[in-house]
């Protein structure tokens, strides 16, 4: 950030803390401008403390494109940039550019606004610049030349490039900078280092060993991370809360004890601050196990409820209308979502059928009680796999409901599949192009499916669906610990100096993606549809937001 | 008006026009039941008598396309929100709603032609199977276009079909030849195009047609000929069948049959379903379609 103002004259904090003094309310500009000051204040803080004298030196050669009207001490001249042709103004709030007024305080209520903004726009461009030369390292980044507006410049997310060391770095920054409070390093959220040696072809995935939780890293009491947030983050990485539905429900109600205990800090507005306090949880979630597209997609919805809270409302009241937003959300997109889809499944399922599910659905689970408890004459196979073994839960389930079930490991998928008249899928998430993605082992079953003629179903809720586009499983994928690779038999486990072999490389991959072609047909809440109808259902979602 | 009365009404406008579509006459039927009806004292009186008057007319001509049309209707005259507080006045718009339906469903058949025939090129060799309105209109629009084209019409067993399709062909003096149902597979070598109309257009994009289309579209794939499925936005029905097992038996068998015979797996179906994969393009009336965008109109015309 460009520092082209001296940093705030005693003036003004004089005139605040003499209007606390007073015991006057502070205004809308003076709250502002106090927050600005923090801000100001924090990064300066660190930047001394990182960046070598280099970067001050940067700094300090800002561009002024308009002359402000008090002329800034440390200004030079103009540079060789065109003017922005329009720079759109970020929220005063949000952005970090310090745009307190220029060092005659007395004057203050001289400037305008209109004054206010050239300044603003001057910082901003003059940050732009001061960053540009600096950002060489990733070439990947399409970074659109300054005469353009304010450009939508779409980045890679960093966790597929973790083979990149800048990125990595940055989001060490990032985590840091997430710090609600303003004291030290020691707040930080600890950045979680890979495990174990890669395979080439997914070296650009983050790998962690279930033995190292993030967890151990953080002190206690852990100022800056709720400790509902804590508890999740290590149910996630240790695997206890699994599969998409339960991860969604256990963060969203992790967040309602969050929203229970938060309390607006003084001269902060509860749409922004909550907000921002929700950040540094995400990355920490983030960090435990990447959040699946369900979660992504329920965690906009609750920041969009956040930011729309109007400023006058009082905070007990917003904070039970975001309680029962999220009661709402959950109910009915995911339990009142699973009673349609079951119902659509069972006019699906016909007398004799015998249908074959893999792993653990929640989702599929619930339809196949659903259509037991109807009295529709069936048998399931239930298909499992190495190393997590989710089928015996499934298993387990159904056989206690007293449906007739066969097991059977993936090796097996030809052998059984002949006798199979249906394939029941589930789905962590459906993409904009149709593919489907999902445990791995899924595209198999489709892919056998297919070529013996079976007809193969998946069943996904609508908040599943994600605007992401993905035609294979290396682009960005999650690797499971690959210590849960190695088995122990027979008192010998052959896999167990595997870190000794150099050229040995352990892949446990979770997810992969089904391409449409495989995909009989789609049930949601929404009915019945092809599998190349996804988009035009995001479409008509949108339509209704 | 009662049961025998409304069927009674339906046949007659059968009978009077066998140019009709069974799904116009049916909403004809339906539209003359909702100007007579009396007892509906509630909108949602009236869609419950409406409803049950579509059944009975299924239960006399169990086609997709009865079906289909009549849900369409349905959802036609009481999509937008009928503000009037009287009843009786809200009978009058739907009436007035439903004859603008009736009236641009009967011009969807030409509208359809018009766009295929330009699919035909001089000198073309077309296959269809049995007897189709559509597909006779869009050959009429063709020769009138001056093409010359020959046609090959499958017979069509158990109701020799394709025989009356080829005298209704040859009194428009194109040159026609009927081919036995199993020599589709001898004859797809020879021609160029596949024409094929259809009494049901399903939500995955295909078809429900007489028996033994399923093979045509097979064989056509297995040479890469081009399969082309002419129909009217009205025969778009919500249904997904998987496989031919999945289509309901109601559609399956003739209405007659349905109710005269105990074990329908004694009789023999005369329909069947084909995958969207085995269909190329799809004529309709809103315009040329592939198969996965039937699901997007679809969409657009029910929810």
């Amino acid at each position: 950030m460009a520092d082209c103002g001296e940093p705030d004259g005693p003036g003004n904090k004089d005139d605040i803390t003499r209007s606390k003094n007073e015991g006057k309310e502070l205004t809308k500009e003076e709250k502002q401008r106090l927050r600005k000051q923090k801000k100001h204040q924090k990064k300066q803080k660190e930047r001394k403390n990182e960046k070598g004298p280099s970067e001050t030196e940067k700094d300090k050669t800002p561009v002024s494109l308009l002359p402000p009207p008090q002329p800034v001490a440390t200004q030079k001249a103009p540079s060789a940039l065109p003017a922005p042709a329009s720079a759109p103004i970020p929220v005063p709030a949000s952005a970090p550019f310090h745009s307190s007024p220029a060092p005659s305080p007395a004057d203050k209520p001289a400037k305008s606004k209109a004054e206010l903004k050239a300044e603003r726009r001057a910082r901003q461009e003059t940050d732009r610049a001061a960053k540009q030369p600096g950002s060489s390292s990733s070439g990947i980044k399409t970074k659109v030349p300054l005469s353009e507006l304010n450009p939508v410049v779409k980045r890679l997310p960093e966790h597929v490039q973790v083979d990149d060391p800048a990125v990595v770095k940055r989001l060490a920054k990032k985590l840091e900078r997430q710090q609600t409070l303003p004291y030290g390093a020691s707040n930080k959220i600890p950045l979680r280092s890979d495990y174990g040696y890669k395979v080439s072809l997914f070296s650009h995935l983050h790998q962690y060993s279930r033995k190292a939780p993030l967890t151990q890293l953080l002190s206690i009491p852990s100022t800056v991370i709720h400790p509902s947030i804590v508890r999740l983050g290590l149910q996630y990485s240790q695997g206890i809360v699994a599969g998409s539905n339960a991860r969604s429900v256990a963060l969203l109600h992790a967040f309602k004890q969050v929203i229970r205990d938060y309390t607006t800090p003084p001269n902060e507005e509860l749409s922004r601050d909550l907000v921002n306090k929700l950040k540094p949880y995400i990355s920490f979630l983030n960090q435990c196990r990447p959040l699946s597209a369900s979660m992504g997609n329920a965690i906009k919805y609750i920041k969009k409820e956040i930011s729309n809270i109007p400023s006058q409302c009082k905070e007990e009241e917003a904070k039970t209308k975001l309680l029962t937003c999220i009661d709402r959300y959950i109910e009915e997109k995911i339990v009142l979502a699973a009673k349609a889809i079951s119902k659509y499944a069972i006019e699906k399922i016909s007398d004799g059928d015998v249908i074959l599910v893999y792993g653990y659905s929640s989702l599929v689970n619930n339809i196949l009680c659903e259509a037991f408890e109807k009295s529709r004459k069936f048998r399931v196979i239930v298909v499992d796999s190495r190393p997590r073994l989710e089928g015996r839960e499934a298993l387990r389930r159904l056989v206690q409901r007293g449906i007739s079930c066969t097991y059977v490991l993936i090796s097996a998928l030809s052998y059984i599949l002949p006798e199979v008249s249906k394939v029941f899928l589930g789905a962590h998430a459906l993409l904009a192009n149709g593919y489907v993605m999902s445990r791995v082992g899924t595209s198999q079953i489709a892919l056998v499916a297919r070529t013996y003629n079976v007809p193969v179903l998946v069943c996904c809720e609508t908040y599943k669906f994600c605007e992401r586009v993905q035609t294979d499983s290396f682009v960005s994928n999650e690797l499971d610990d690959p210590d849960d690779l190695m088995v122990t038999r027979k008192g010998k486990t052959q896999l167990e100096n595997w870190q000794d072999v150099s050229s040995l490389g352990l892949l446990n991959l979770v997810y992969d993606v089904t391409p449409p072609d495989f995909v009989d047909l789609v049930i949601t809440d929404l009915g019945m549809i092809p599998c190349t109808s996804v988009p035009v259902v995001l479409r008509v979602k949108n339509l209704d937001q | 008006m009662d049961k025998d009365e409304l069927v009674e009404y339906f046949r007659t406008q059968v009978r009077q026009d066998p140019e009709v579509p069974s799904a116009v006459a049916a909403i004809r039927t339906l539209l003359e039941f909702l100007k007579r009806d009396q007892t509906g004292e509630t909108i949602l009186g009236l869609r419950e008598n409406l409803t049950q008057t579509i059944r009975r007319l299924e239960e006399a001509d169990s086609s997709v396309a009865v079906s289909s049309g009549g849900e369409l209707f349905l959802r036609f005259i009481s999509l937008t929100s009928l503000e009037h507080p009287d009843l009786s006045q809200c009978k009058k718009v739907m009436v007035e709603r439903g004859e603008l339906f009736l009236k641009k469903i009967s011009l969807s058949r030409s509208k359809v032609a018009k766009l295929c025939h330009t699919f035909i090129k001089d000198g073309a060799k077309i296959l269809t199977h049995s007897s189709s309105r559509v597909v006779l209109k869009v050959l009429e629009s063709a020769a009138a276009d001056k093409k010359r084209f020959t046609v090959y019409v499958t017979e069509s067993q158990p109701d020799s079909a394709g025989r009356q399709m080829a005298d209704k062909l040859q009194n428009l003096n194109i040159p026609v030849t009927v081919v036995l149902d199993a020599a589709v597979g001898y004859i797809m070598e020879k021609v160029d195009l596949v024409i094929v109309g259809a009494e049901g257009v399903v939500e995955s994009g295909g078809i429900i047609n007489k028996i033994g289309t399923y093979q045509l579209a097979v064989c056509s794939k297995a040479h890469n000929k081009p399969f082309y499925v002419v129909a009217e936005s009205f025969k778009f029905v919500r249904l997904y069948p998987l496989n031919q097992q999945d289509v309901p038996e109601r559609f399956k068998y003739k209405a007659d049959t349905l109710k005269a015979v105990e074990d329908l797996a004694e009789e023999h179906p005369m329909i069947d379903y084909t995958p969207p994969s085995l269909i190329t393009l799809l004529f309709t009336d809103l315009g040329v379609l592939t198969p996965s965008a039937v699901s997007d109109e679809l969409i657009k015309l029910y929810l």
